[in-house]
């Protein structure tokens, strides 16, 4: 057997910032002072903020040594379901940091910004190429404010039909932000039960679609990583009684160069550039969520649009049907650079990109078939979907299994969720990873469940070579402390 | 999780199918949840109740209970206007787990009317019910 | 082959015999026909890196920015110095390539810097708990007023007209389809919000103010708080857009605002053409369940070791769903840590010397344009940004700056009509006594 990837080292210890430091330090160059002081009305005056004062090496080794405390993807495998944790390529980064993009004020006059609006320009028509849908909009800060501005289109759209609706049909595989999205918008969320297959039957859609649903939210691949194959009859269906589809992307590093969205009958969709698009997750954000649409929902698009008009880029703010402005400038501007230059390296190998995310999914479920419980047997996409059943016997549970594969070098998957599948091991590989580390994950998984029969108490005990063991969570929910002293 | 044979459900109680439990105590009920309900739940971490004076139907939703990862909602096992709730709760939650019929009960209320009780289930019926969701 | 994949024709066939297929296209078969793209993805060819290095920097030539250009230009986005060691720190891959810290033994770098910047933002904004971040000032507002309304449970909220117009365009977005209503309270001669006329405007759920505010006026908040508290259901919000003020003014807490939120790009975050940036958000502890977004909270391990996980999470979207109190998800993680880690190099004693000097050095520009006769319209006190009214047709003139690489600040009249002719000044610690002489300059000639 291999040896693991993961192995002890030495961690520093490093108190909270206010722990350290002494009044009168300070890590920042302060530029000179070339102007005399004003003088301000004391009643306005405060006390300034307590904040501790550091010299530069001070701060520079507390993150560092805060750094050595977390696991990132270029860390090890991180294979977390329904999060696509491919690699961040550094060139990316690169061009987002070059002064004339990172440097950019929102408002200049546009003849000063051409650069920028080009690349939003061309950006909105790759993604539009790339899902087959007819307009984007890359202006949503993330996934769920995609969300929220697809729900927005909706409510738009059936407004100006003089017609609002109150409903939307949420399948129960979908993302927890669905309903919330939805909710925001007013909408009732009506749940859909998948059927034994894993996904939608169009039956189940014509009952409880009428004439007061604005549509269904779809994620298509589904939470449980299957293709929901019924999918053009669930849009006629929807159509038909005259609500709109929308597909929540998140898993759209399946489907690249495979399928197109609109032939499928999606009205509106969101994609996120920090999943599919490999800009890198910076510990929970920033992400980006363009929304596209066909060409009838184009005109309720958020504002300003970037046209091109005689050879230059412009903002166009009349729009009278546009759901309005969702960010106070174009969204997350420096996501959408790394974005636009991780198509701009891979172009049509985009579609390559996907078939080897699936390839190394169906890689995990062959080889980790009867170790585990597979929830649905069914082909998957670029993820699949176990459980903790087979391991019940020996009091073993899904969290146990997370916790030990982190002594082992990997990010656990995704648990307990989709929630349809009680004690959810949710496996997303991503095609970043060699099929060397994808059988160094799966010999990791098989000893687990090894381990999980002959020695179940070093399961319980697990992670113990990490900073620190596992919290107590409840304790932190009812006394919480949020903020340090 | 506990077996079926070590959850406590006392007899002079009513149930209801949302496992909520009512006693009465002169003109007034107290209500809880039942000790299966929060071996279900897991440990509590804050109970959401409604202010004293508020009025629910029968098995409306008059607060939740929370857990670290999950939320569920609590039902009026009957019609009544709330005139106590259990302000201890806010700094010890935990007791809804430790003792679920004492320390840990939820609200007093004023029932609207008696009928409402006879939908109520007794031991027998409620630990029947119990069974056969395992 | 292309550098980020690594399956070789050997790795793929091996893998394709495991998973019991003959092709690739074979692993699509549950794909019904009708659903498929016909024909290839009509991308650009694939670059190589030194190519798109090449491309990239073609584009990034045709947008202006300083120093090459002198731009004085705040409203929301702001030009302070980054010092080296934030980039290069936030830019470390374990901070960086992480995602939300959901396993918290293995994220404790994540999850402590954020419990810190938490911690700073309580500590700037003078409240009691801070999320770990909103996306940008803008949706902080809406998500502030729609808390506010969670809150007391009314449905008419109160909006000055001199916080951000942008923010205010958000903010409609976010209430368009919820019913709930929106009063706007003008702003007076002097630049202020006319807080007489919160009076009069019916049950408020809340009232926005924001400080300094969109002019650069420096809003008399304990006078606002009396105002809106007038009324004791009434929740006291405060808005901003340049963080780096409460260096010097009294913190929003300290005069009794009930949720301070808004943009916190000044500290340590590029402008980059207005995102990523992040959204600020603190309020009180007595209505931490009713906030959205995330936070983090101190506990301990199994051994009593101090740690950090991610707490309350019953109020969020995963766990409660369509009733959570926000749909956020992901966040401005790595902004917030990069904005703790600007506010610790910083510093408590370097923050009032860093916003006393952005004060006194915008305060030497605006006494530069009133000695040259332009006129100051509002009188109140301004930090960084101020308001300067030009004759008639100085479009010429700004036009003719912006050949010379100075953007003379924002023209106003496309947010406020009625201050045609009316320029947003911003001066910054990033602005030289020579830079705002030769300003004055060339506006005079």
């Amino acid at each position: 057997m291999n040896p693991s990837v993961g192995a002890t080292g030495l961690i520093f210890n490093e108190p909270l910032l206010w722990e350290k430091g002494a009044r009168g330090r300070c890590g920042f160059s302060l530029p000179r002072r070339d102007v005399a002081a004003a003088p301000l009305n004391e009643s306005l005056q405060g006390e300034g903020p307590d904040f501790p004062d550091l010299s530069e090496l001070e701060v520079t080794r507390h993150f560092t040594r805060l750094s050595q405390w977390n696991f990132g993807v270029e860390s090890g495998m991180y294979p977390l379901g329904s999060c696509t944790m491919k690699y961040n390529p550094k060139t990316n980064d690169r061009q987002a940091a070059l002064p004339g993009m990172a440097g950019i004020h929102p408002l200049l006059p546009i003849e000063l910004s051409q650069g920028a609006l080009q690349l939003i320009y061309d950006l909105e028509r790759y993604l539009a190429e790339i899902t087959g849908m007819d307009a984007v909009s890359v202006q949503p800060a993330a996934g769920s404010q995609g969300e929220l501005a697809g729900m927005l289109i909706f409510s738009a759209y059936h407004q100006s039909l003089g017609r609002p609706r109150t409903k939307v049909l949420i399948p129960d595989t979908a993302h927890g932000t669905n309903p919330a999205s939805a909710a925001l918008c007013g909408f009732k969320a009506v749940p859909v039960k998948s059927n034994e297959q894993g996904v939608l039957s169009p039956e189940v859609v014509a009952d409880l679609m009428d004439e007061d649903t604005a549509g269904i939210m779809i994620t298509n691949p589904n939470t449980l990583g299957i293709f929901e194959e019924n999918i053009r009859q669930v849009a006629e269906i929807v159509h038909a009684r005259g609500g709109l589809v929308y597909g929540d992307g998140a898993n759209m590093n399946a489907i690249m160069g495979i399928v197109n969205l609109k032939a499928i009958g999606v009205d509106v969709m969101h994609l996120n550039l920090h999943k599919t698009f490999s800009t890198p997750h910076g510990g929970g954000g920033p992400g980006s969520g363009p929304v596209c649409v066909v060409e009838k929902l184009a005109p309720f698009l958020p504002v300003p649009r970037v046209v091109k008009k005689d050879e230059t880029y412009r903002l166009v703010e009349d729009m009278p049907q546009s759901i309005g402005k969702l960010h106070a400038f174009y969204g997350n501007f420096g996501i959408q650079v790394r974005a636009y230059s991780y198509i701009l390296s891979l172009g049509a190998l985009l579609k390559k990109v996907s078939q080897f995310a699936v390839l190394s999914a169906n890689y995990i479920k062959a080889r980790l078939k009867g170790v585990y419980h597979l929830a649905y047997d069914q082909p998957c996409m670029h993820e699949c979907v176990f459980s903790d059943k087979l391991l019940e016997p020996y009091k073993i549970s899904t969290l146990d299994v997370a916790k030990r594969l982190m002594e082992m070098g990997f990010h656990p998957p995704t648990i307990y969720f989709p929630l349809v599948v009680h004690g959810a091991i949710m496996i997303e590989p991503t095609e970043s990873e060699s099929k060397e580390d994808l059988d160094h994950f799966i010999d990791a998984m098989i000893r687990i469940a090894e381990e999980a029969r002959e020695h179940p108490d070093k399961l319980h005990a697990a992670p113990t070579v990490t900073k620190v063991r596992r919290l107590d969570e409840t304790g932190a929910a009812r006394n919480p402390c949020l903020s340090g002293r | 999780m506990k077996e079926l044979s070590q959850i406590v459900l006392p007899k002079d109680i009513s149930y209801t199918q949302n496992h909520e439990w009512l006693r009465q105590e002169g003109d007034e009920a107290v209500v809880g949840v039942s000790d299966y309900a929060q071996d279900q739940l897991g440990e509590i971490v804050f109970a959401e109740l409604p202010a004293a004076g508020d009025a629910f139907g029968q098995g409306q939703a008059f607060g939740t209970l929370e857990s670290v990862k999950a939320v569920s909602e609590i039902y009026m096992p009957v019609a009544g206007e709330i005139t106590a709730i259990n302000e201890d709760l806010r700094n010890d939650p935990a007791s809804i787990n430790t003792d679920p019929y004492g320390k840990g009960w939820l609200i007093r209320l004023k029932p609207d009317n008696s009928d409402d009780q006879k939908k109520l289930m007794g031991r027998a019926a409620y630990l029947e019910m119990v069974k056969g969701k395992q | 082959m292309m550098r980020y994949l690594p399956h070789t024709a050997e790795d793929i066939t091996a893998m394709l015999a495991t998973v019991g297929a003959n092709s690739l296209e074979d692993l699509f078969a549950a794909i019904p026909e009708g659903c498929r793209r016909k024909g290839e993805m009509d991308l650009p060819e694939p670059l190589t890196e030194w190519e798109l290095n090449r491309h990239m920097e073609g584009l990034a030539r045709e947008n202006a920015v300083s120093p090459e250009f002198k731009i004085y230009m705040g409203a929301g986005s702001y030009d302070h110095f980054i010092p080296a060691i934030v980039p290069y720190l936030a830019g470390r891959s374990e901070v960086y390539t992480a995602y939300t810290p959901y396993q918290p033994e293995i994220s404790q770098g994540t999850l402590q810097a954020i419990f810190e910047y938490q911690t700073l933002v309580c500590r700037l904004l003078g409240l009691e708990v801070a999320n770990a971040s909103m996306y940008d000032g803008a949706s902080a507002l809406a998500e502030a007023l729609l808390m506010a309304i969670r809150i007391n449970r009314r449905r008419r909220v109160a909006v000055s007209k001199a916080i951000h117009p942008l923010y205010r365009r958000v903010v409609e977005t976010y209430f368009r389809p919820t019913g709930f209503e929106i009063v706007e309270i003008p702003y007076l001669k002097n630049g202020r919000t006319d807080l007489s006329a919160i009076a009069g405007s019916g049950e408020l759920a809340a009232v926005a103010v924001q400080s300094p505010n969109f002019f650069g006026c420096i809003e008399e908040l304990n006078a606002a708080e009396a105002a809106i508290h007038a009324d004791p259901k009434t929740l006291f919000i405060t808005a901003f857009s340049e963080p780096l003020a409460y260096g010097l003014l009294k913190s929003p807490g300290s005069m009794g605002a009930d949720i301070a939120c808004g943009e916190g790009q000044s500290f340590g975050i590029p402008r980059s053409f207005g995102g990523p940036g992040l959204g600020m958000f603190a309020s009180r502890m007595q209505y931490v369940r009713n906030m959205p977004g995330r936070l983090i909270g101190q506990t301990r391990d199994v051994d009593g070791k101090r740690g950090y996980v991610l707490t309350l999470a019953t109020r969020e979207q995963h766990i409660r769903r369509e009733k959570a109190t926000s749909n956020i998800c992901s966040n401005q993680g790595l902004c917030a840590t990069m904005s703790v880690m600007y506010m610790a190099s910083v510093g408590g004693t370097g923050i009032r010397e860093l916003a006393a000097l952005n004060r006194d050095k915008a305060e030497y520009l605006k006494n530069a344009f009133a000695q040259a006769g332009f006129s100051l319209p509002f009188t109140a006190p301004t930090f960084n940004e101020f308001v300067v009214k030009f004759p008639a047709g100085f479009d010429a003139i700004y036009r003719r700056l912006l050949e010379k690489k100075i953007v003379a600040g924002l023209p106003l009249a496309p947010y406020y009509p009625e201050l045609s002719n009316h320029y947003l000044f911003c001066v910054t610690e990033t602005s030289s006594r020579e830079d705002l002489d030769q300003l004055v300059k060339e506006v005079r000639a």
